[in-house]
C-alpha cells in the first residue's frame, strides 16, 4: 500500500500521457493530432517536474532561514523543453496549413483517397 | 495531508480535462480544452515548487500554443469529420504502453524523496550557486551559466522552426505547381 502512495504521481502522469498518445493515433484529423501531441508533451513535462520535488522544501530561490530547496535541474531542462515544444507545434501547424492548401482538407483518409485517385489516373 | 488533497484534486482535474479532449468533437473545443489542460498543469507545477516552469508553461504552453491552434483553424477549417466506428487497435496499443511504463515506475524513488538519485546534481548546484553568483534564483543561474549551451541549442531550434514556418507559409508565385509530384 505504501508503494502505491509513493508512486501515484507517476501513475496519473502516465495516464495523462497515454490519453495524449491515444488522441494522436486514433484520430484522422491533423489539428486534433497536434492537440494530442501537445497534451502528451505537457504530461512529459509534469513527469520530470514531479521527480524534482523534495518533501518539506521550497522553490529554489534562496532566502534566509531555509535550508532545503527543490531540485533546480528538472525545472531548467523543462524550461528548454517547453519552448522547443512550442516551436515544433508551430512547424506542425504550418505543415497542416500547407496540406490544406494543396488538398483542400485536413482529414487523413480524404488525403489518402485523393492520393490514390491520382495514382490510378497515372 | 493538505498537500496530498490538493495534489489529488489538481491531478483529477487534469485527468478529466485530458479525457474531455479525447471525447470533444469540435476542433475549437479541443483547442480551448488544450489551453485549460496546459494551465492546470502549470498550476500543479506551482504546487510542486517549480515556479519558473509554471510561469513559462502558463504563458507559452497555455497562451501561445492555443493561439497557434486557433489561428490554424481560422485559415483552414473548423469542421472535423465525425468518427463513427470505435477503433480497438489504438486503445490496445495505449493500454499496453501504459502498462509497460507503470511496470517501469516500480523501481522509481518515491514522490518527494530527498535521497532520490536525481537530486545529486541539483544539490551541487544549490550548494554552489550562492557562492559563485549573486543571483538568488538557482534556476536562472543554472539556465544561463552552468547549462548555457542547452539554452543556446534551444534558441537555435527556435530559429530553425521559425525559418521552417516562414518557408512553408510564404506566398507562392502564380507559375509554381500547386502539388509537387515526382
Amino acid at each position: 500500500m505504501s508503494e502505491a502512495l509513493g508512486l501515484y504521481n507517476y501513475w496519473i502522469v502516465i495516464f495523462l500521457m497515454m490519453t495524449g498518445l491515444y488522441l494522436v493515433i486514433s484520430t484522422g484529423n491533423l489539428v486534433r493530432k497536434v492537440v494530442g501531441l501537445n497534451i502528451f508533451q505537457a504530461s512529459v513535462l509534469l513527469l520530470y517536474v514531479t521527480m524534482g520535488r523534495v518533501d518539506g522544501a521550497t522553490a529554489p530561490i534562496f532566502v534566509e532561514g531555509r535550508e532545503t530547496y527543490t531540485d533546480p535541474l528538472p525545472s531548467v531542462l523543462m524550461l528548454t523543453a517547453i519552448v522547443v515544444g512550442v516551436a515544433t507545434t508551430a512547424v506542425a501547424l504550418a505543415l497542416t496549413v500547407r496540406i490544406n492548401e494543396a488538398y483542400g482538407t485536413i482529414e487523413e483518409d480524404e488525403i489518402n483517397e485523393q492520393e490514390h485517385a491520382q495514382e490510378l489516373a497515372g | 495531508m493538505f498537500q496530498q488533497t490538493v495534489d489529488i484534486l489538481v491531478l483529477g482535474l487534469l485527468a478529466a480535462t485530458a479525457l474531455a479532449v479525447v471525447r470533444m468533437r469540435t476542433l475549437i473545443g479541443a483547442a480551448m480544452l488544450m489551453g485549460i489542460y496546459s494551465f492546470l498543469s502549470a498550476s500543479w507545477m506551482l504546487i510542486l515548487d517549480a515556479p519558473d516552469v509554471a510561469f513559462t508553461e502558463a504563458a507559452v504552453g497555455a497562451g501561445v500554443s492555443t493561439i497557434f491552434v486557433l489561428a490554424t483553424l481560422s485559415i483552414t477549417t473548423i469542421r472535423a469529420k465525425r468518427q463513427t466506428k470505435f477503433q480497438f487497435a489504438p486503445l490496445a496499443v495505449v493500454v499496453l504502453t501504459g502498462a509497460v511504463l507503470i511496470y517501469g515506475t516500480l523501481d522509481m524513488p518515491h514522490f518527494g524523496d530527498p535521497e532520490a538519485p536525481v537530486h545529486r546534481v541539483g544539490n551541487r548546484y544549490i550548494k554552489r550557486v550562492p557562492e559563485e553568483f549573486k543571483i538568488p534564483n538557482a534556476v536562472t543561474a543554472v539556465l544561463g551559466s552552468y547549462r548555457g549551451f542547452d539554452t543556446f541549442g534551444e534558441t537555435t531550434v527556435v530559429l530553425t522552426a521559425g525559418l521552417g514556418v516562414l518557408c512553408l507559409l510564404r506566398k507562392r508565385r502564380e507559375d509554381e505547381p500547386k502539388v509537387v509530384t515526382e
